[in-house]
């Protein structure tokens, strides 16, 4: 399948990104230039970490208004499979395709470490070949992480399973010593009411082979194949 | 010209040139230079720029081997990695804008380094910091000078410092690989900063600093020039005061955005073929690029100065061309081919505008309004910048060679030591730092910090890079040539431990005033020891830095010379941890150089944190040892098998075996660390036994059949290799001649490891 990945200015994971789903995962990936509105026939989107455009401002502020982002939002709307890691998930919800906001980390300071999560749901695009309560090990890497929405805006986004990921302890356990920023309900990642918009902070294409610590990231590669009926084993 | 304001030694003065420059500069010119020639003078002058205190010397080091491709004098070294594919790399410090201000200083440090790699058309792919700062806590100081107050400016010099690397760099998007942070009461008004960065290329698409081919257009890129940092180089070359937080203004901010753009729309414009030549504008901004790459080629840059971008309204030219604005780029294209390099940048919406033309003569000529400003012989800013012997005489030696007979008077206890020592700021875990750094980003990290050495995989080659940086101001104070060497010989340890094979070397010498013959002595030693070391383990030297002046209100620091040193692992090789594997595995110790005795002992960390004293010499070094050493562990880990190396450096052997333990288990909590039980049959007290810091000294594991054919290998290259215990899981218990001196949870090392930051 086509994979598109978007390239900000300041993007600095998109080559991992297109890295993974190109060499590792073996599909056909593409970057989005920021400046078209042109997503090239692509079947999955995905906005990768970095900087967008510096994020000097504050993080996916001036991101959302670029052309790239206009697409994205339509091909969002028509449902197809959109993916936010790091800074792609801060730019999701600054678009406001994804719920919540993502504040600076409790303790003030850039983290990068690995992490574990807890798959809470399955039916997304990006976890479809995901087992409920699965736990995966994807490393962290963020400043503004912090997940945060009004406890209305919680409470529906817990009611409606849009919770995908959250941060755990090596056997699945739901801690607060697990969470690397100060998430609410130890959030790491949310998807859309329609469920095919998925954001999360951790970064699975940095654990996406052994050689790297980790290949856990590799099965949200899988199930967006799984997801798109593409026969491939990773 | 015009000649405005009177040349005063007031003037001079200000401008850090002497009266005999000031002469000699009026013969190479045939006249008084202006306001403007003088402030280029003064910057590319002083000795940041001009090496005059250190260059007779630096001469004496090697720099040639079959594996270089590019030495000193350019933007970075250049060392061959083979399959067609290049390596660019090079240390250098930003020591004196990190004391002023701390997280700007420090990320303008990992700006300024991460261009001299680019500008050679190398990718970034890894940096590393070496960090040195006073003590955190008054009582982390066992001499008691440290006030609550200067405690609390090192915490605050600390954190902005590891807060400015870590902005620039993550933003930027490249690796942080690790590197050291130790603590001294001599950084306190003296902090290092050193931030290497490391590039690959093609062999065949490298970029020189080269004003090439006359009539060629000069054209700006990145950044427009500000009034930010202008004599910054000037101040570099200066000791502090307590008027030196008037120099404010004369540090630059960082935007790793910015940069970010410049490095896309270089390497690309670079692949367009119109760029001929390309160089930084760091120190010394303007003047520096435009002198230095005219120069190289023998040719001459005509500069108009009413073309280049400006963010200030009425700058003079004197301003302009010393500015030291971050992130620009100055670069000489192909006649006729301007319109591709402007296409590239406008597409990363970058400035990039013609400010002068390459002309025959080998001059830098400036002009301003219509007026010519300046008009220089290149050579007389670069090659005829004043040398200087400076006068040498070692310090009178203040320490004892031997240690008071009372030194163990106090009744010991060896584990209590140890979990001091585990726990102290030098050597407790630094995850703190550096999980404040992304480690990762590119997906080629092999090995982050918290090991021996930081390793990258070369996705093109499958072979991979191992670097690793080390310096020991304690060893320097006693003896420079020998602290040097054994700064030399711990970096390119570490490298090997990981099964590389340390190639090459990059130097930054941090030192105090040059203009004390005391130090200029430890300076000249340290640089001759540095050589020796990198003949004996054919790491030449590809390039590097010297800072001078690292003095405050007359305090000095130490004779701190840090080296780093890179390597190569070959294709399908995983760099060894130096974590054990698994239990019930055998734990050997492999050794080169001779053993410390109570003289050696006394620059140990253990002698300087828990007697808070020093005495002695630093550990006596065997080179020719110390290099089968690395070629024992490249050999082992492809054909013998290891589980893992590390090297034992500060703290000795009792610390190596911990962390042997405990490495990596801060970030990886899951992976419980792992125990041992060993029984040392040295001969020495337990003290030696246990804490001395004997060179060339490095703990293996591996399956306990192999024992026999490590032992045999490592013998057979005239090393000492001794099978002293086995991996267990849980448990730390160290035997003194069958006789146990330390039994210990692993919890409770643990703890003292995380402790060191309260």
């Amino acid at each position: 399948m086509k994979i598109g990945v978007v390239v900000f200015p300041g993007s600095n994971c998109d080559h991992d990104a297109l890295y993974v789903a190109g060499t590792v995962a073996g599909q056909e990936a593409v970057p989005l230039w920021h400046e078209s509105a042109e997503l090239q026939g692509c079947e999955a989107v995905i906005i990768p970490g970095g900087f967008s455009y510096g994020d000097y401002l504050r993080t996916g502020a001036i991101a959302r208004f670029s052309p790239i982002m206009g697409a994205v939002q339509r091909f969002a709307a028509s449902g197809g499979p959109v993916l936010g890691i790091c800074n792609g998930f801060q730019i999701l919800c600054e678009t406001g395709l994804l719920p919540g906001a993502l504040m600076r980390n409790a303790g003030l300071r850039f983290v990068c470490r690995p992490a574990y999560l807890r798959v809470e749901s399955t039916s997304t695009p990006f976890t479809a070949a995901c087992r409920i309560g699965q736990v995966l090990s994807i490393p962290v890497a963020h400043g503004e992480g912090n997940y945060v929405a009004t406890p209305e805006a919680l409470q529906e986004i817990e009611r409606h399973g849009q919770v995908v990921f959250r941060y755990c302890n090596a056997t699945g356990e739901v801690t607060a010593a697990a969470n690397p920023n100060g998430s609410l309900h130890n959030i790491a990642g949310v998807c859309s009411e329609g469920r095919n918009v998925v954001g999360l902070m951790p970064h699975p294409e940095r654990a996406s082979e052994l050689v790297l610590g980790s290949a856990d990231g590799l099965q949200i590669f899988a199930s967006l194949l799984a997801h798109c009926r593409v026969a491939v084993t990773l | 010209m015009t000649t405005s304001t009177a040349i005063t030694p007031d003037v001079l003065a200000r401008h850090g040139l002497t009266a005999d420059e000031y002469r000699r500069i009026c013969e190479l010119l045939g006249r008084e230079p202006n306001w403007t020639e003088l402030g280029v003078f003064s910057v590319m002058w002083s000795e940041h720029c001009s090496y005059k205190s250190s260059r007779i010397h630096l001469k004496q080091l090697p720099t040639g081997g079959p594996q270089v491709l590019q030495g000193p004098g350019e933007n970075a070294g250049i060392i061959d990695i083979g399959d067609g594919w290049a390596c660019a790399f090079k240390i250098e410090s930003h020591n004196h804008p990190s004391f002023v201000e701390p997280f700007q200083g420090a990320a303008t440090g990992v700006g300024g380094i991460l261009r001299d790699i680019f500008t050679m058309g190398a990718r970034p792919v890894a940096i590393m910091d070496s960090l040195r700062f006073g003590p955190l806590r008054p009582d982390l100081d066992p001499s008691g000078q440290t006030s609550p107050e200067t405690a609390a400016r090192n915490h605050a010099i600390l954190e902005g410092v590891v807060g400015g690397v870590a902005h620039y760099g993550n933003c930027f998007g490249v690796a942080n690989l690790g590197g050291e942070t130790a603590f001294d009461p001599c950084y306190s008004a003296n902090p290092l900063l050193n931030a290497f960065a490391l590039g690959i290329a093609r062999q065949d698409a490298l970029f020189f600093g080269k004003a090439e081919g006359v009539g060629n257009p000069v054209i700006y890129v990145g950044a427009k020039t500000g009034r930010d940092g202008i004599h910054g180089a000037t101040m570099a070359s200066e000791a502090f005061s307590e008027a030196s937080e008037a120099k404010r203004p004369n540090v630059q901010v960082g935007d790793p955005f910015l940069e970010k753009l410049l490095l896309e729309a270089c390497l690309e414009a670079m692949q367009t073929g119109a760029i001929a030549g390309i160089q930084d504008m760091g120190a010394a901004g303007l003047t520096s690029s435009g002198c230095e790459m005219g120069a190289r080629a023998g040719t001459g840059i005509d500069l108009d100065l009413d073309r280049v971008p400006q963010r200030d309204q009425g700058m003079t030219a004197y301003e302009m061309l010393l500015s030291e604005s971050q992130e620009r780029m100055l670069l000489v294209a192909h006649q006729g081919r301007e319109d591709e390099v402007y296409a590239v940048f406008r597409k990363w919406g970058l400035d990039a505008v013609q400010v002068g033309v390459v002309i025959a003569e080998p001059r830098f000529r400036v002009r301003h309004h219509g007026e010519l400003m300046a008009d220089i012989p290149n050579p007389a800013l670069t090659d005829e910048a004043p040398r200087y012997d400076r006068p040498r005489r070692a310090p009178q030696r203040t320490l004892p060679l031997d240690p008071a007979p009372a030194w163990r008077g106090r009744k010991r206890d060896a584990a209590a030591d140890l979990l001091a020592l585990l726990g102290s700021p030098n050597l407790c875990s630094k995850a703190w730092v550096y999980e404040q750094y992304d480690t990762m980003v590119r997906t080629n990290t092999l090995a982050g910090p918290g090991g021996d050495a930081g390793v990258i995989r070369l996705k093109d080659t499958g072979r991979a890079l191992a670097m690793a940086l080390d310096g020991n101001g304690r060893y320097c104070q006693l003896d420079p040539r020998r602290g040097a060497q054994l700064a030399v010989a711990e970096a390119a340890r570490k490298v090997a431990c990981t099964g590389a094979r340390p190639l090459a070397a990059t130097n930054c010498l941090n030192f105090g005033n040059p203009e004390k013959p005391e130090v200029m002595w430890e300076l000249a030693e340290a640089i001759a020891g540095i050589g020796e070391a990198c003949r004996a383990l054919d790491t030449p030297i590809t390039g590097g830095n010297v800072s001078l002046y690292n003095e405050t209100l007359g305090r000095g620091i130490q004779p701190t010379p840090v080296l780093g040193v890179v390597g190569l692992l070959e294709r399908g090789r995983a760099p060894l941890a130096a974590r054990f594997a698994a239990p019930g595995r055998a734990i050997l110790v492999l050794s080169g150089s001779p053993a410390s005795g109570e003289r050696e002992f006394g620059s140990s960390e253990y002698v300087a944190l828990l007697l808070g004293t020093l005495w002695g010499t630093p550990p006596a070094l065997d080179l020719e040892r110390e290099h089968g050493l690395h070629q024992v562990l490249e050999q082992a880990h492809a054909h013998a098998g290891l589980d893992s190396a590390h090297q034992v450096s500060s703290g000795g052997l009792a610390i190596a075996l911990a962390e042997c333990c405990l490495a990596q288990t801060v970030e990886q909590p899951e992976k419980a660390p792992l125990g041992l039980e060993v029984n040392l049959s040295d001969a020495r007290d337990w003290e030696l036994a246990l804490f001395a810091e004997d060179a060339s000294r490095v703990v293996v594991s591996c399956d306990p059949a192999r024992v026999a054919e490590v032992t045999e290998a490592a013998q057979a290259a005239g090393l000492e290799a001794v099978h002293v215990g086995e991996t267990r899981t849980h448990g730390f218990v160290i035997r003194h001649r069958g006789q146990v001196v330390v039994q210990l949870e692993l919890e409770a090392l643990a703890v003292a490891w995380r402790g060191g930051w309260a």
